[in-house]
């Protein structure tokens, strides 16, 4: 394999006149470093009121559908009057950076703190940030944050700060560059917009392939 | 103004009426025409096919017949395409020639757009009533930009009414020699192009190229339809009299 | 997978005559009417489209030296960079991961390099149980077909197709359900594929970037079943060429603005998935090995050359979508991996130009493929490109050489051509004065087998011209 490597970079550089002398790593180095971006889209910037909103409108059109509460203490609250509305049992997986919020006050809930199972109909997840200019929702694997809980279950509930919300993708790699260790990126960083669908069957478009079929966002203030 | 027609060898073998259509829309907008006498083709042909070398030969050919003159207008966007868009890449190889090929692409016109665009023509004095649809041959439109020129002087035509039909921009097909290298899937595009053009209930198909009006004719003849085919040239400058493409003569 | 491009007049013709293909084509103008209406709302495409260009070329221009930053990156992370010259290489590579993880069922994301590579087929003959999990490619994978486009694989199918497909491969369930509705379909299939997401041993995905920086792999889905491949699944294995190179996020952003819509019209898939390395000591979910297959297959042979502008296509499908000819005839006529335009252009660089000759010359060059593609590649002139190979080895043209050079002759001396011309627009012009065009043509029954033939006039324009000026 060792000779499949050398044989493809000699190829590679034969094909760009550096046979001779080799590239300078300084251009691609500082072409990184840089972390230049694009043109940003005008639908990205605003303040951040307009973000919020924004996000609202794309996320719905994305036939996720969004809910606000005033604080965290609202949350246990919100996610059982959420079951209770779709009528489904009040039971669900949680990831375990959750355990901390209030749930002793929904004592019916069943919530289990881990990775999903097979059997898990709902999961329940904090993102790491919400990006306004398609409405999208940025989550980290961690230790407490498993992240096959967005995609497992049939009906994904994802927890968001507004003050979370952000215009453009590159806004929410840069807050997980800031957050992780040497900037390096967590195991998998998933990129959500809406529930799961297909339109493989004569183009018409289906909810719910093999992620969630649901996505609900509850929006949290302060 | 002085200009240099260059009539195309379709034009030239098939229906010298839209070189004297061209010539006279012209003259009617303050030109005096020249037609170079040793010109044949524009090269296209060969250069699709990959024979650069003729492709080139015959481009020189036409470098050189239109040296001299301010201003070559040609009925056609795909032959027009191929002079202002296509022969500097020729000579990429060959620095003296590209310059020259440089310059005739800069001073060579598609005629409608020449009138709109150079001569600044917003109405032309001519009649036609009936209803009339426009293809938008494909190298017109996306290498000379042709879209709103043709239907802005159409628009001027006395009793004319213009009628879009769908997919306008669809390509008919004909394409120079994929037509008869791959005729069934030429024939399938022309057949859809000629159903659009039916649907439009149109008693007229214009377009500004005689390679696709050829193709277009022949499909709607093959099929009976009664619809008329004729360049847009013909219609702007009232020279109408003669028999359409593929009617009896 | 084995090509069949040589056949393509015989495949075209019999997919024109295929009423039931011909109606599922029809559902590809909804998709250019939605895309156009998407774009439209972003006012920052074009400006998108010159940025992803020029981050495209860049790293093309540095290929060496990003993958060597990628691959070390890779390392940093935990994760194997293996390096495959052909799609041999890279079968065996793959098959040598799974047995040495004691795997046998494996769970696939959508890849067109696994297409390339006949990955199925190989692993199929190692012993081992491969199951495409993006619905479309499940459904020909039961069926045992080629994907037909390629980002909807399962385009040339039609509703009906796909509920007899389940009714004969799915022998475990009632055959009396009823399978009518799109959402029974579905069920079926996801009940099915979830399966095998949590009992496969190895997950394998394609990437649509590799990020160099991080040592980073990224795939878009709508379905999931990528990202489900990727992170239940022991080992989690990555296919993907050389060009797929990008150095930053930020770059992957650009294009990601870009792909989505230009591919189905969305403002962007539900899924954006990065993966880096395998799991880390703390997580509690996520793959124990992350291996990279990293596939040249002509690619580095594209550098330098004039067909390198076509290793910054995103795989996005609007120049498919926008092609008559792919219209006309769908995906399988084309006979390999890449149909429509961009594999009129691929396809004679991975397969050879012998086998794969029609492909480029089944084009009318009418431009709408450059028009549209997001990375503003220009595909008809690598089309021209392949034929000026053709022609100047005397490569098999469709158009004979003897016709080409013979009017060249004849177009570069006027005075004789005058007189030929003249002579032979008299005769035709009498000949169909009458009817007004020919039914029939010698030398022209391609046109004339379902066309008139228009007659000249009769005069050639040289000739009346010299005379009205006398």
């Amino acid at each position: 394999m060792i000779e499949a490597r050398q044989q493809i970079l000699a190829s590679v550089r034969r094909a760009l006149g550096r046979d001779r002398t080799p590239g300078d790593p300084s251009v691609i180095a500082q072409h990184i470093a840089a972390h230049g971006r694009g043109p940003q889209p005008r639908r990205s910037q605003g303040d951040h009121a307009a973000l919020v909103e924004r996000f609202i409108g794309m996320a719905s059109e994305a036939s996720a559908t969004v809910e606000s509460v005033a604080s965290d203490a609202a949350v246990p609250a919100a996610v059982s009057d959420f079951l209770g509305r779709e009528n489904l049992p009040a039971r669900l997986v949680a990831s375990p950076a959750l355990r901390p919020l209030s749930w002793d006050e929904r004592p019916l809930l069943d919530i289990r703190f881990g990775p999903p199972e097979d059997k898990d109909l709902v999961a329940l997840t904090p993102s790491l940030a919400g990006i306004a200019e398609t409405g999208t929702l940025m989550l980290v694997s961690g230790a407490d944050t498993p992240s096959t809980l967005a995609f497992l279950p049939a009906v994904h509930v994802a927890l968001l700060r507004k003050r979370d919300i952000v215009g453009a993708y590159e806004d929410g790699w840069e807050r997980m560059r800031a957050a992780a260790a040497e900037g390096k990126p967590p195991r998998s960083v998933n990129f959500i917009t809406g529930p799961s669908r297909t339109a493989d069957i004569e183009q018409r478009l289906l909810l719910g392939a093999h992620g969630p079929r649901r996505l609900h966002i509850i929006l949290i203030d302060g | 103004m002085r200009v240099a027609l260059f009539v195309t060898c379709l034009v030239d073998f098939y229906r010298p009426s839209i070189g004297f259509a061209a010539i006279r829309l012209l003259e009617k907008h303050g030109c005096v025409v020249e037609v170079p006498p040793l010109q044949v083709c524009c090269g296209q042909p060969a250069y699709n096919a990959g024979d650069r070398a003729d492709a080139k030969k015959i481009a020189a050919q036409v470098i050189a017949a239109f040296d001299g003159y301010e201003h070559v207008v040609v009925p056609s966007g795909s032959c027009g395409g191929m002079i202002s868009q296509h022969y500097p890449d020729l000579f990429a190889d060959e620095p003296a020639m590209a310059q020259r090929a440089q310059h005739l692409a800069k001073r060579t016109h598609e005629l409608v757009s020449f009138l709109t665009d150079i001569l600044h023509v917003e109405r032309v004095d001519a009649e036609w009533p009936g209803t009339a649809t426009y293809h938008d041959g494909c190298s017109g439109l996306r290498e000379l930009g042709i879209k709103e020129q043709p239907r802005n002087l159409l628009r001027s035509v006395r009793g004319l009414e213009l009628v879009e039909m769908r997919d306008t921009e669809t390509c008919c097909g004909f394409g120079g020699t994929f037509c008869v290298k791959y005729p069934a899937i030429s024939d399938h595009m022309v057949g859809d192009k000629v159903q659009a053009a039916a649907a439009t209930g149109a008693e007229l198909l214009l377009a500004g190229d005689l390679g696709c009006l050829l193709n277009i004719a022949g499909k709607m003849k093959r099929q009976g339809l009664p619809i008329e085919v004729r360049h847009v040239a013909e219609v702007l400058a009232g020279m109408t009299a003669e028999p359409a493409i593929g009617e009896p003569g | 997978m084995h090509a069949t491009a040589h056949d393509f007049p015989a495949n075209a013709k019999k997919a024109l005559g295929d009423a039931r293909l011909q109606g599922t084509l029809g559902v590809i103008e909804g998709n250019r009417q939605r895309r156009a209406a998407t774009i439209a709302r972003l006012p920052e495409w074009d400006q998108l489209r010159e940025a992803a260009k020029a981050i495209k070329t860049h790293t093309l221009k540095n290929l060496d030296l990003y993958l060597e930053r990628y691959e070390a990156a890779v390392t940093a992370a935990g994760g194997s960079v293996h390096w495959a010259r052909t799609s041999a290489e890279a079968n065996a590579i793959v098959t040598a991961i799974c047995r040495a993880a004691g795997a046998r069922r494996i769970a696939k994301g959508k890849s067109m390099i696994g297409e390339e590579m006949g990955l199925n087929e190989h692993l199929v003959a190692a012993g081992l149980e491969p199951i495409e999990t993006d619905l479309g490619e499940y459904i020909i994978q039961l069926r045992g077909e080629p994907p037909s486009h390629i980002v909807m694989p399962a385009l040339h199918l039609s509703a009906a197709d796909i509920a007899d497909t389940f009714r004969s491969h799915h022998r475990d369930l009632d055959p009396s359900r009823p399978l009518e509705a799109d959402q029974a379909l579905l069920d079926e299939a996801r009940s099915k594929l979830r399966q095998a997401f949590l009992s496969a041993e190895v997950g394998i995905t394609g990437a649509n970037f590799l990020i160099a920086e991080s040592g980073s792999s990224l795939i878009v889905t709508n379905e999931g079943n990528g990202d489900l491949s990727q992170s239940l699944p022991r080992v989690h294995i990555v296919l993907a060429s050389l060009e797929k190179l990008v150095p930053t996020f930020e770059d992957a952003a650009v294009i990601l603005r870009l792909l989505a819509r230009s591919a189905t019209a969305q403002e962007f898939t539900s899924y954006c998935t990065i993966s880096t390395g395998p799991r880390r000591a703390t997580d509690s979910a996520g793959p124990e090995q992350y291996h990279v297959v990293l596939l040249d297959n002509g690619r580095s042979a594209m550098l330098g050359t004039p067909f390198e502008d076509m290793l910054r296509c995103i795989r996005c499908a609007a120049c498919l979508n926008h092609c008559p000819v792919y219209n006309a005839v769908g995906g399988h006529a084309y006979g390999w991996v890449y149909p429509g335009p961009m594999g009129a252009v691929l396809t004679p660089s991975l397969v050879g130009i012998e086998e794969a000759g029609h492909l480029p010359n089944a084009s009318s060059f009418c431009g709408r493929c450059e028009e549209v593609c997001p990375m503003k590649i220009p595909l008809p002139k690598m089309m021209r490109h392949w034929r000026e190979r053709q022609f100047s080895h005397g490569l098999g043209s469709p158009t004979p050489r003897w016709g080409v050079r013979l009017w060249a002759f004849f177009a570069t001396r006027p005075r004789l051509y005058r007189l030929a011309a003249a002579a032979a627009a008299w005769a035709l012009g009498r000949l169909g004065a009458k009817q007004g065009g020919f039914r029939r043509l010698p030398l022209a029954g391609g046109w004339t087998g379902t066309r008139d033939m228009p007659a000249p006039q009769g005069r050639s324009f040289h000739a009346l011209y010299a005379e009205r000026r006398r």
